[in-house]
């Protein structure tokens, strides 16, 4: 009888526990919450401030995770949807399930001026053509160059992949109507057309092409994980396409307090200093103690090429056809 | 007392008909030539076909829509009578119980019916481990056990010689006066027919002729016989 | 007259709960992806190319796979050689592999920097071009091939011992064996594993696009991703799984059409001992048949095992639980595949229920993308998704692993119920009894081959995991999906290895425990 009283005496407690801890649900992508990606390191970093339990729930990719939260609707447990792609922000935008963030936003280290109040950036990078130093010495100035250079390159759908949707919004950025003249000459350098990153990284990296359609700061993995700085990164003349990853509170929220909360803390140094050596990618706030060592010896374009809201949508569907034009031809 | 009433049964532009009684113990052969449908009547007596017209009684009971186990039938085919991977004592207990939860009662039956039919001690073996003839024996041990008044054989033991043949089939013979049993033997041997059967009905040209007395019929064989026979 | 033996009348109680939540996994989550989306969407004009190239890649893949897989059988059931046993398990890896590794282990050896192309480098000849219609072939060869070849020696050991051995007695050279013998035991499985071949390649996608060389070498599969990825056009994506659908079953009917309804026959279990095909000749195409198989499949796989096994000491140990999850979501996966195809495959061979087979082959050709987010819109409104992530990824993979397990059951189960059906049927052995006594005991060997082979594929797919949140760890794919997207590419190759090992090794304790014994 006495056990039974105190088995339920801790039951009551522990339910008045879990009731007194609330529950911040974040939505994002897979290799957000992976053991190599920040997932683990900011959970336990939030959990220390804020009284709360963060609970992760990866879907897929960035596209993937507004598919998830179109067809949860309204009814969606999450609170924030970490991971959304720049490109996909008008989509977005239009579903009605995303809210204005209740914070200051801090001044951002973006090469693009940002006004967006829903959506923040958390990270961002610039697409390039990633390359072996010691194979490829006459490095191409341009994507002109490249069609013409008699480099080999594996590059990723755009239908089912975020930087091949930035390549061909760059293309569609740098030639306009003259896109699928210009996708026709690239085509002869293209190997092949993978389904995602990992499949083009790992066919680069086995030396199946020159060079493979990735981020400028992918020479900055192999540098300070691997001290190896063979890998290079091109950045062309015209400019590179950027793409800058997106955060936001959604409408429906339970916690909209804890959401902003987690929100500000997204943006502080302690969130931000994780982001470069776990998602290899640039903070969207250079923390006080800046990037981390190697990240200097990354190409910087000097122009930066991006569509933002509804331009992005109707460049994706252009950009799309152009791509698909040349390949019939 | 086994009666076809009216009965006609019929296969992919193909039919036989059949109008006769058969008394209770008796011995009857079936002959006629190959494809004339011999097995096919005894499938339908069995259960594992269904007529297009007609009855089939046992003893004035309409046997239709009765499953071949419900039936007052125990019948052995021309092969694949026991299961390879059951012992010959769990093959012989399949007619007692078909889930071979067999009780102590039913155990000591099973030994018994091994006995009976010689293969006493052979219980353990697998089919793969036992000749032709006591192969044979194991089934009508089976038989002997299942106790039912109307036993069916489908051109039995084929793969015995003749002189083994002949002795499963007084061994047959002995296990249905045992029982009472009534049997029914389609067979490809008139010599066959003539050692066990006291009656024969003839099957062909799509008619099975009411069963006549084996001697007379052999003695004075009509048109479709003589053909059969090749006399 | 066996074949006189007339169908059960009532479809069997658990064969129609099997059928009821199999249609409910596919047709069932394609109708609720249907009636979610808004309107009835129009299929455009690269929809329709998507379908004429998804029906050529599928058609040469599953023609090639089987033609190649013959003379491969014939040489495997007829030489017995050291090592056979060994080979005849590796060769179904590539089968059980995640298409990721496979692709990488492929291109490694018929890359612009594979192995031939070095080889022809060394002879100042131009590197191979894998990239093209023939690539996609070669990968779908080199997946399916294992299988085409599993499923025709299944056929090739069915023919009853005693076949042979009359064989023998009446002289017959090879050519006489090939017409009297095995040509009705081809006409009777080769359809099925046609069959088979071609719907999994009807739903290929990564495979099609990487070794397509791009975006001509879209299909149907790539194209429901992009309606739903990149366009949140559900009734586009559900008119084109309908597409994939229709396709399937109708293919699915006439294969199963052109198989004859009779069993092969059975007869005692001894040992198959071939008195025909002695001579030098035949010993030597059969040896050229299983040198070629061989290296073509094991070279890749070698590859792969190369560049992972330095890695596979210093994996972390959370890969590790991972495969540990992994295994055992394929446990409960081969469990209920057994216990939908048992049933199934009873109703096919007793009720002569062609369409049954029909439906529960044709499953897998349904986008996986549109089951997964089907059940997703099925599920949300009752419970968390997150929570039921792996049992519906046991469930999803038991569903696609039930076109195999027809195709190795229905027949052997044939051939079993039209040799024991009339004695258990006069015997009155139905129900449970039948399964224990006559069922599981003679159908050892291709249940073996079925638990085994739903467990290794079990283990190498992603499966609907992804769609439906991640759970705490995720699976070994997820594992080595998600080391490759942190840039880890030689954990991610170490990773591979262990899903191969892990593949093979449930394949192999399940295969061989339908061998043990089984000639008793």
């Amino acid at each position: 009888m006495k056990t039974l009283t105190i088995a339920a005496g801790i039951t009551l407690a522990a339910g008045a526990a879990v009731a007194e801890t609330p529950v911040l649900t974040v939505y994002t992508y897979d290799s957000f919450v992976s053991d190599w990606g920040p997932g683990p390191a900011v959970e336990a970093a939030f959990e220390k401030t804020c009284g709360c339990d963060l609970k992760f729930v990866a879907v897929g990719d960035g596209a993937e995770l507004l598919s998830r939260l179109r067809l949860e609707g309204a009814r969606t447990e999450a609170d924030v949807a970490l991971g959304l792609d720049s490109n996909l922000m008008a989509a977005a935008a239009e579903t009605g399930l995303f809210a204005p963030a209740g914070i200051d936003i801090p001044k951002l280290d973006l090469p693009i001026d940002w006004t967006d109040s829903t959506f923040l950036p958390f990270d961002w990078g610039w697409f390039a053509f990633v390359y072996d130093k010691t194979k490829v010495t006459d490095v191409p100035k341009s994507l002109d160059d490249l069609a013409t250079s008699d480099h080999s390159i594996v590059i990723e759908d755009p239908r089912s992949s975020t930087p091949g949707l930035g390549l061909a919004l760059w293309m569609q950025a740098v030639y306009g109507d003259g896109a699928t003249e210009a996708w026709a000459k690239l085509n002869k350098r293209i190997v092949t057309v993978t389904k995602g990153w990992s499949e083009a990284y790992g066919m680069f990296l086995d030396g199946e092409a020159d060079m493979v359609l990735s981020y400028t700061t992918s020479p900055a993995y192999h540098l300070i994980a691997e001290n190896d700085d063979s890998k290079g990164a091109l950045a062309f003349d015209e400019g590179n396409y950027m793409q800058i990853e997106v955060a936001a509170k959604l409408a429906g929220t339970d916690q909209p307090e804890l959401a902003d909360k987690f929100l500000a803390f997204m943006l502080s140094d302690e969130f931000q200093s994780i982001i470069p050596t776990t998602n290899w990618m640039y903070p969207a706030k250079v923390p006080a103690s800046g990037l981390p060592e190697g990240f200097e010896t990354l190409t910087k374009p000097a122009k930066s090429i991006i569509f933002l809201g509804d331009e992005a949508e109707k460049m994706r569907k252009a950009a799309l056809e152009a791509w698909l034009a040349a390949a019939g031809r | 007392m086994l009666t076809l009433e009216g009965l006609r049964l019929c296969w992919e532009g193909w039919s036989l008909s059949a109008e006769m009684t058969i008394g209770e113990g008796a011995r009857v052969g079936i002959l006629g030539p190959s494809g004339a449908g011999k097995s096919t009547l005894l499938s339908a007596i069995a259960g594992y076909l269904d007529p297009c017209e007609g009855r089939i009684l046992w003893k004035g009971q309409d046997l239709a829509g009765l499953a071949p186990a419900e039936r007052p039938v125990s019948m052995i085919f021309q092969d694949n009578n026991l299961f390879p991977h059951l012992t010959a004592a769990e093959n012989v207990g399949l007619g007692l119980r078909p889930d071979l939860r067999l009780s102590r009662d039913q155990k000591a039956a099973v030994e018994g019916a091994l006995e009976r039919v010689g293969l006493a001690g052979l219980g353990g073996r697998k089919p793969g481990q036992l000749s032709g003839g006591q192969a044979a024996r194991v089934t009508l041990a089976r038989t002997l056990l299942r106790r039912k008044p109307l036993i069916l054989l489908d051109e039995p033991f084929g793969a015995l010689g003749p002189a083994l043949r002949r002795e499963m089939l007084s061994l047959v013979d002995e296990l249905a006066e045992d029982t009472g049993a009534t049997l029914l033997m389609v067979s490809h041997e008139p010599n066959d027919a003539r050692a066990i059967a006291r009656e024969v009905v003839l099957v062909a040209d799509g008619l099975a002729h009411p069963p006549a007395p084996t001697e007379a019929i052999f003695a004075n064989p009509p048109a479709a016989l003589k053909d059969y026979l090749g006399t | 007259m066996a074949g006189s033996r007339r169908p059960i009348r009532r479809p069997p109680v658990p064969g129609l709960l099997a059928l009821a939540l199999v249609l409910l996994v596919t047709l069932g989550a394609l109708a609720a992806v249907a009636l979610r989306a808004e309107g009835i969407g129009s299929l455009s004009r690269s929809d329709w190319l998507a379908v004429r190239f998804t029906l050529l890649q599928a058609t040469l893949s599953a023609v090639l796979s089987v033609a190649l897989a013959i003379p491969v059988a014939r040489a495997l059931a007829r030489r017995r050689f050291a090592g056979r046993r060994a080979l005849v398990t590796l060769l179904g890896a590539p089968f059980v592999l995640p298409v990721i590794v496979a692709v990488l282990g492929l291109i490694s050896v018929f890359g612009q920097n594979g192995l031939v192309s070095r080889a022809l480098g060394l002879f100042g000849l131009p590197p191979l071009s894998i990239y093209g219609l023939h690539g996609v072939v070669l990968a779908h060869v080199f997946f399916n091939l294992p299988l085409a070849t599993r499923l025709i020696l299944q056929g090739w050991l069915a023919i009853p011992a005693e076949r042979f051995r009359l064989a023998a007695s009446l002289g017959f050279g090879p050519g006489d064996v090939a017409r009297i013998l095995e040509r009705p035991m081809l006409r009777q499985v080769v359809p099925g594993a046609f069959l088979v071949i071609f719907l999994l390649c009807l739903t290929s996608f990564a495979v099609a696009l990487t070794l397509g060389g791009g975006p001509r070498a879209t299909t149907v599969e790539l194209a429901i991703y992009q309606a739903f990825r990149f366009d949140f056009d559900l009734s586009r994506a559900a008119l084109l799984a309908l597409v994939q659908v229709l396709v399937a079953g109708s293919i699915a009917l006439v294969a199963l059409r052109l198989t004859p309804p009779d069993g092969i026959g059975a007869g005692l279990d001894r040992v198959v001992t071939r008195w025909d095909s002695t001579g030098p000749w035949s010993i030597a195409l059969d040896a050229a048949a299983i040198a070629l198989a061989g290296a073509f499949l094991l070279v890749p796989l070698a590859m792969i095992v190369l560049k992972g096994v330095a890695g596979l000491g210093s994996l972390p140990a959370s890969v590790f639980l991972a495969a540990g999850r992994s295994l055992a979501v394929a446990l409960a996966s081969m469990a209920l595949t057994l216990a939908l195809a048992l049933p199934l495959a009873a109703w096919v061979v007793r009720g002569r229920a062609r369409l049954v087979d029909a439906l529960g082959t044709m499953s897998i050709a349904l986008s996986p993308l549109v089951i997964g987010t089907g059940l997703f819109i099925l599920l949300f409104p009752l419970v968390d998704p997150a929570r039921v992530a792996l049992p519906v990824t046991a469930l999803v993979n038991a569903v696609m692993s039930l076109p195999f397990a027809l195709r190795a059951l229905v027949p052997a189960l044939g051939a079993v119920e039209a040799a024991f059906g009339p004695l258990a049927d006069g015997l009155g052995m139905n129900g449970f009894a039948r399964l224990r006594l006559l069922w599981l005991p003679r159908l050892r060997r291709p249940l073996g081959f079925v638990a085994g082979l739903s467990a290794a594929l079990s283990v190498g797919d992603l499966g609907v995991v992804t769609l439906f949140a991640s759970p705490e760890g995720g699976t070994l794919p997820l594992a080595l999906y998600r080391l490759m997207g942190a840039y880890r590419m030689d954990d991610a190759a170490a990773a591979a290895l262990l899903l191969l090992i892990c593949s093979l090794a449930v394949f192999w304790v399940f295969d061989r425990g339908g061998r043990v014994d089984a000639d008793s």
